[in-house]
């Protein structure tokens, strides 16, 4: 199989990022360069001071990102073999700057162009760093995400459940806002977390029990807030305590859920192994991680979790999608790609394998 | 010469249930139309997201359409032959500034809005608005829900 190497952008949500990667599909590949711009160090093109820039302005951040990422991957744009973009779902204006750049790029290139769907960049992703055959579950769980998905193939996606109010990521750091808890939310609950007791405070496991794969945790929000209400003025040890009880609620209604999904993951791939991929900046969280691993252990299957950097929107994700569809497509279809709308709303299930 | 903005109650009802203030949603999203804002405000868990998504389902006629929160996404709409519905919720915002590349406008003139935390909107949160209020009540699953007109309504929403 051909190595192709991709120039992939990111500009759907929060950060503005791009990344080159070089590889065939199937992976693992060699990330060349990742640059989010929440964690880019170099300030050489702001002349040492980072200005003020307002959330979100990609149209000011994207140039410099992209140059990073050529840069630091050692190449020039004549040197891609294709130029991939996330073409939604997302906020609109972002998903725009991003997917005209990358148009611009690729037409200046010569390359072809990849319109990528940003959830399809996430549910991909593992296949960068580890050798993951399909089929696989994919357990997406992060501030703006929260589904599992049977992921069969390059275009091949079946959503098993998906949140029906909030997302995991949303719901610890609502969790940490109504305990006074710093930001980011995710990490400070968890930290919190260690010195808790988890049976301390009784917390509903939201859907636990249900036959389905849908998750919710609003619910569990006001559980919090009541419980905090009732004890009282709050103690450090009150707070260490709820915060464990929360993590332990949260942690029972994932992994019920996500039985049910290796249920019907072996239902529908019968002569498959079980594997479970848990991407998403949840991810991180060391607690739900070693659960996961429990849940596997116990049920034969093998557990992947993508590092941090990966797991967090990147371009690095983005450049990876538009290889492995570049590589099953062809770059034939050119011009209707140049063509591709960016979409606020673009579900994962509308994409087709080609 | 300063102009108090004109504020009239609706209504102010206490539902003993989620079910009675979807009840509500419903009713107060039949009369609304394209240009319409509705801000919704209250801590956080008492019930925007909830009374929003009621009233999605009940405009579109779908109850199981999924809302998802739109508190990391921004931004989640929906189409409708009607009048396409333009669910924001402002939580992560730091500037109003932001809203600009959100397409505030655009969804303030071609959509019904529903806004989550609209103090973050700031002088771009028009004067002409429903504010939707949800407290806490006495019992778990109770919520007290005052609807107020802003600005002049030409005789619309006198009354749910």
């Amino acid at each position: 199989m051909n190595r192709m190497t991709i120039l992939g952008i990111e500009t759907s949500c929060d950060e503005t990022a791009a990344a080159v990667v070089r590889g065939s599909a199937g992976g693992p590949a060699d990330i060349l360069s990742n640059i989010v711009f929440s964690q880019f160090d170099e300030h050489a093109p702001y002349g040492g001071v980072v200005p003020e820039i307002a959330a979100r302005a990609h149209i000011e951040r994207l140039d410099a990102i992209v140059g990073e990422a050529l840069s630091v991957a050692g190449i020039a744009l004549k040197d891609v073999d294709g130029v991939a973009a996330t073409a939604g779902p997302g906020l609109i204006g972002g998903v725009i700057v991003g997917l005209m750049t990358a148009k611009g790029l690729a037409a200046a290139a010569g390359k072809p162009f990849v319109p990528i769907n940003h959830l399809e960049g996430h549910a991909l992703s593992v296949r960068l760093t580890e050798a993951v055959a399909f089929p696989y579950l994919l357990l997406l769980v992060s501030g703006g995400h929260c589904q599992l998905i049977n992921v069969a193939g390059v275009g091949r996606y079946e959503v098993l459940g998906s949140t029906i109010d909030d997302a995991v990521g949303e719901a610890f750091d609502k969790t940490a806002k109504l305990l006074g808890l710093g930001f980011p939310g995710g990490p400070a609950v968890e930290a919190v977390a260690e010195r808790g007791d988890p049976r301390r405070f009784l917390l509903p496991a939201p859907l636990k029990g249900r036959s389905n794969c849908d998750f919710s945790f609003s619910g569990l929000k006001t559980a919090v807030r009541r419980a905090a209400e009732q004890a009282g003025t709050l103690s450090p040890q009150d707070v260490s305590d709820l915060c464990a009880s929360f993590q332990a609620a949260v942690s029972a209604s994932l992994l019920d859920r996500t039985a049910r999904a290796f249920d019907k993951f072996t239902a529908r791939f019968a002569d498959a192994p079980m594997q479970l991929v848990v991407a998403g900046g949840v991810a991180a969280n060391q607690a739900l991680r070693a659960r996961f691993g429990e849940l596997c252990e116990a049920r034969g299957a093998a557990l992947f979790v993508p590092p941090p950097r990966l797991c967090t929107d990147n371009g690095a994700m983005i450049a990876w999608a538009g290889l492995e569809r570049l590589s099953q497509e062809g770059s034939e279809g050119g011009g209707e790609r140049l063509d591709a709308p960016p979409r606020a709303r673009w579900p994962l299930t509308e994409l087709k394998a080609t | 010469m300063t102009t108090t903005p004109q504020r009239h109650l609706i209504l102010e009802q206490i539902c003993d249930s989620e079910a009675a203030t979807a009840t509500l949603a419903a009713a107060l999203g039949t009369h609304l139309q394209v240009g319409d804002l509705v801000a919704l405000r209250g801590d956080l868990g008492a019930g925007k997201t909830t009374l929003a998504r009621a009233l999605i389902r009940a405009r579109l006629g779908h109850p199981d359409e999924a809302v998802p929160s739109p508190t990391f996404t921004l931004l989640q709409t929906y189409d409708d032959a009607a009048a396409p519905i333009a669910h924001f919720d402002l939580y992560r915002v730091e500037d109003p500034s932001e809203l600009v590349e959100m397409g505030w406008d655009d969804a303030l003139a071609d959509a019904i809005a529903l806004v989550e935390w609209p103090e973050h909107a700031g002088a771009l949160l028009p004067a002409r608005r429903i504010d939707v209020t949800l407290s806490f009540g006495d019992s778990e699953g109770t919520r007290r829900v005052t609807i107020e007109r802003m600005g002049n309504w030409d005789g619309r929403l006198h009354e749910l």
